[in-house]
Order: structure tokens, then sequence, then C-alpha cells
């Protein structure tokens, strides 16, 4: 889950990390009596998702309340990246000096937390980091160690700190990965690091995603005002939220894990890189996708069911196409009584719409007898996925 | 009745009460309504075929249906 750069920096605060002045607020109003508050000149920072806001017009100064009130104003009624702006972080406005990067991730390949550090901070960080000799430092943690004060002040040291400046830098370096441990972050990032005229060092902004794994057990979050939510890049349409709505109300397995979209071949698919194998199948056979949506670990016959007739209630679905791996943790006879059960509430008859599983797996022998008995066409583990896609896209055309 | 599952019990309702069908069937098959055991319609295509209510049923009144 990624945060909004203001519930990275409450967090950024929380481990001791020094951040601007500054407040979350979500009306003009509001932005005036902050920025009165802070004394002088504000920035104005649009909430997003996103990064690249500060070209997009998402951050902008105002010199008094009257104009932070006025830039709030206009910045809530627009939108930045094509995101709506519903809440802006006004925060005293920086001299700054010096721009760095420092980021903490996970390194796939050596199984361990990395941090970076980098001497130049700002927008083109990502593409700059790329270059050999960018001057970026790169030092793995040992789980079991953590990030020692020598380490913490080498990279200080890297990032061109002396004196005084190598404690407080090092301590930055040092508490962005104690907010990583603290708070299950998988990425923790301060881009830009700055150094200000008077020689102090501050986060100037903050990103946060929290691994969605641990958030269960991140119940302090909830306590600084952090919600858990899901981000798919935009609003999610009326229909997904209802296919979330159904794997909500059960525990048991998923199915409602809905991505809308505006074909005509509505898919029930396993998640993973075995949906996109399914997906880029779908449109190399001429379908386009009307939604996707993920089944595993054995939801009840129930949720299959409203799911399937969730997404067979979208208007211009024409097909079906239930595909997946080889199902282990799924039972084949558990999703082909919901998909069937899903379709005849909808008035649909198996025999006569456009439906094809390609849904191998555990207890297949009783699912393909249940598909027998209600005429539909499947494919065994002997057939793959492709061809069951190019079956269901030939189904249905004049 | 369930469209692919049937889960009956012999008589309709069973007064015994030991509720042992209740407490291991992992998916709610089976209810308590006016002190008797009974099946939950909406619930028989539920049924994973696990058995364990045949299996600790003591007076075997639970049959368990495939219709297809
Ligand atoms: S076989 Fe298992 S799932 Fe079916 S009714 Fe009996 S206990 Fe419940
Ligand atoms: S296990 Fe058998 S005897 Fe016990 S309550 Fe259920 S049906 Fe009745």
């Amino acid at each position: 889950m990624r945060l909004y750069e203001y519930e990275g920096k409450i967090l950024a605060q929380k481990v001791g990390i020094p951040v601007p002045a500054g407040k979350m607020v979500d009306s003009p109003e509001k932005a005036r009596e902050v920025a009165g508050e802070i004394k002088g000149e504000v920035v104005v920072k649009a909430q997003i998702l996103l990064g690249g806001r500060g070209k997009a017009g998402g951050v902008r100064f105002a010199s008094d309340p009257g104009e932070a009130e006025k830039v709030t104003r206009e910045m809530l009624a627009t939108r930045v990246r094509d995101r709506k702006v519903e809440k802006v972080l006004v925060e005293k406005k920086l001299e700054i000096v010096e721009e760095m990067y420092l980021g903490i991730t996970i390194d796939e390949i050596n199984k361990r937390m990395i941090l970076l550090a980098g001497k130049t901070g700002g927008v083109e960080v990502e593409a700059i980091a790329q270059k050999p000799g960018a001057g970026f430092a790169r030092a793995l943690v040992d789980p079991f160690i953590g990030v020692p004060g020598f380490r913490a002040k080498e990279l200080a040291k890297h990032l061109g700190a002396t004196d005084k400046g190598l404690g407080a830098l090092g301590n930055i370096v040092s508490r962005l990965y104690a907010l990583v441990q603290k708070f299950d972050a998988s990425v923790a990032e301060i881009n830009p690091l700055v150094k200000t005229k008077d020689g102090s060092y501050l986060a100037a902004d903050c990103r946060v995603e929290i691994d969605d794994d641990a958030i269960f057990r991140q119940k302090e979050l909830e306590s600084l005002g952090i919600f858990p939510r899901e981000e798919r890049g935009r609003e999610p349409t009326e229909l997904e939220r209802k296919g979330a709505e159904i794997d909500r109300v059960d525990h048991r397995g998923v199915a409602g894990r809905v991505v809308e979209f505006d074909g005509d071949t509505a898919l029930i698919i396993g998640g993973g890189g075995a949906s996109l194998t399914v997906f880029d199948a779908i449109l190399k056979y001429g379908g386009k996708p009307a939604n996707y949506c993920e089944i595993g670990g054995n939801p009840t016959v129930r949720k299959l069911q409203l799911l399937t007739e969730l997404i067979l209630s979208k208007p211009g679905v024409k097909r079906l196409a239930v595909v997946t791996n080889v199902l282990s943790n799924t039972r084949v006879d558990l999703v082909a009584r919901g998909v069937i059960k899903g379709m005849l509430n909808r008035g649909l008859d198996p025999r006569n719409f456009p439906v094809v599983f390609r849904v191998p797996g555990a207890w297949e022998d009783e699912g393909f007898r249940i598909l027998d008995k209600y005429g539909i066409k499947y494919f065994d583990r002997t057939h793959t996925m492709d061809e069951a896609a190019q079956y269901i896209c030939q189904m249905g055309r004049s | 009745m369930g469209l692919f599952v049937t889960v009956k019990l012999n008589p309709e309702e069973c007064q015994d009460g030991c509720k042992s069908c209740l407490d291991v069937c992992p998916v709610g098959i089976f209810r308590i309504e006016g002190g008797k055991v009974k099946v939950v319609a909406d619930n028989e295509d539920e049924c994973t075929f696990c058995e364990l209510c045949l299996e600790r049923c003591g007076q075997k009144l639970v049959e368990i249906i495939k219709n297809y």
C-alpha cells in the first residue's frame, strides 16, 4: 500500500527524521490557517499517489496565508496527473542548498533490503541512478545486524556530509531503516533529502510503501490516521466495488478481485502471471476482456456464484471464459458449481451462452462431470490456456 | 435441495441433539431450529463431501446425494 507524502512524513517523524513544519488539509480555509501558523512563505503540495506532480502543477508556492488559500482552492478544483486532488500538504518553504536522494527497498536478487544514497535528488533520479558513475552508493543490509552507525556515516559521507553533518545525516540513514523495520515498509524513499541554508537536513518529500501482507499487524498505522486501502491508479468502478464487497462478506478464498475493462469477454482467472497469459491470449485471438477477476484459495460456491452474476451483469458481455493454470488450492468442482449457478441465476443457459472452462486441478473429475451435465465445453490439462482462449474468442461470432 | 448436492436428514429433523454434525461441518450445512437439527437448504451446494458428518453421526441419520 503506497502512502501519501503526508502519511509517509508522519511515519518519518515517528522515527525521528526531521521534516518541514506543515500539515495536511482538505480545504482552502484550513490551508490559510496552517499557512498563518507557519509564518512566511509556504509550499502547497497536491497529495496524489504518483510522482512527477511538480511538473504537472501539483507543487506551488505561496507567500502569505491569503495566497495559500487561493492556491489550495485552485488545486482542489483541478486534476493533477489525471488524479482528483482531495488533500494538500501545506509546508514551510525551505531554503535549500543541496538536494540528495536516500532510499531503502528490497533487493530481489540478494533477498535483502538495500540502501541507496545519491548526491543527486529530484524527479529525474531514477533515470540518473541507471547511469554508470552517477554517484549512487548501494549498501545491502544484513537483517541480523541492521544498519550500524559506521555504515550510516559512510553513506552520509558519500552524500557529502562533514563534521556535525555526518551525525545528523547518518541518523537519518539509520532512522529510515528503523522506519522500514517498524512499519513493515517495502519501500521508503526520501527524495529529495535536502540540506538547508542553516546546515540542517530534512526530508522534503517522503514516499513509503507498506507491505500489503503485513498490514494486518500494523495496528499502529490506524492510530496515526493511516487506513488500509487498495490503490489501482484510479477510482474503483461500481462493478469493482461490488466485487470487493462479495469478497469481503466471506473470508474463505478469493473471488471478487475485479478489474473492469470495456470489452465483451468476461474472464474468471486465477491471478498472477497465468492470468496475464490468458489476457494476452484473449487479445491475440481478437477478443477483448470485459473484466478480469481473480479466484483462488477455494472460495465458497456462493462467492463464485455471486461473482459470476456480477461480471455477467455488465452490459455488452457476450462470452465467459473460466481459465486457469492447474489449480492445486482450489477445487474444480466447486468452481463449476458456482459459475453454473451464477449463469442460471442470470437466466443464461450454459448450453447456449458461449462459455468455456479450462480449469484443471484438484477434484477435476467431479468438475468435469458437472460441466458435462450442463453441456459446457472444457479443456483439460492436456490443452493449453491459449487453446481455451482461442476457442472462446471464436464462439459467439456471427 | 441444492442444485448439485442434497444433504438429507432421515427424518428431516433430528431430535437427538448431539449436534456433532453442526460441530464438524466446515460449511454450515446444519442449523438448530426450535431445538431440532435441520439442514440449511440454501447452503447445500457448499457441501465439500468431507463426510465428517457421516462419520460423526452415531445414528447414521445424514445422507449426502450428488445430483450430477
Ligand atoms: S459432508 Fe462435510 S461439508 Fe457436507 S454436509 Fe457433511 S460435514 Fe458438511
Ligand atoms: S450428528 Fe446425527 S444425531 Fe447428532 S445432531 Fe446431527 S443428525 Fe442428529
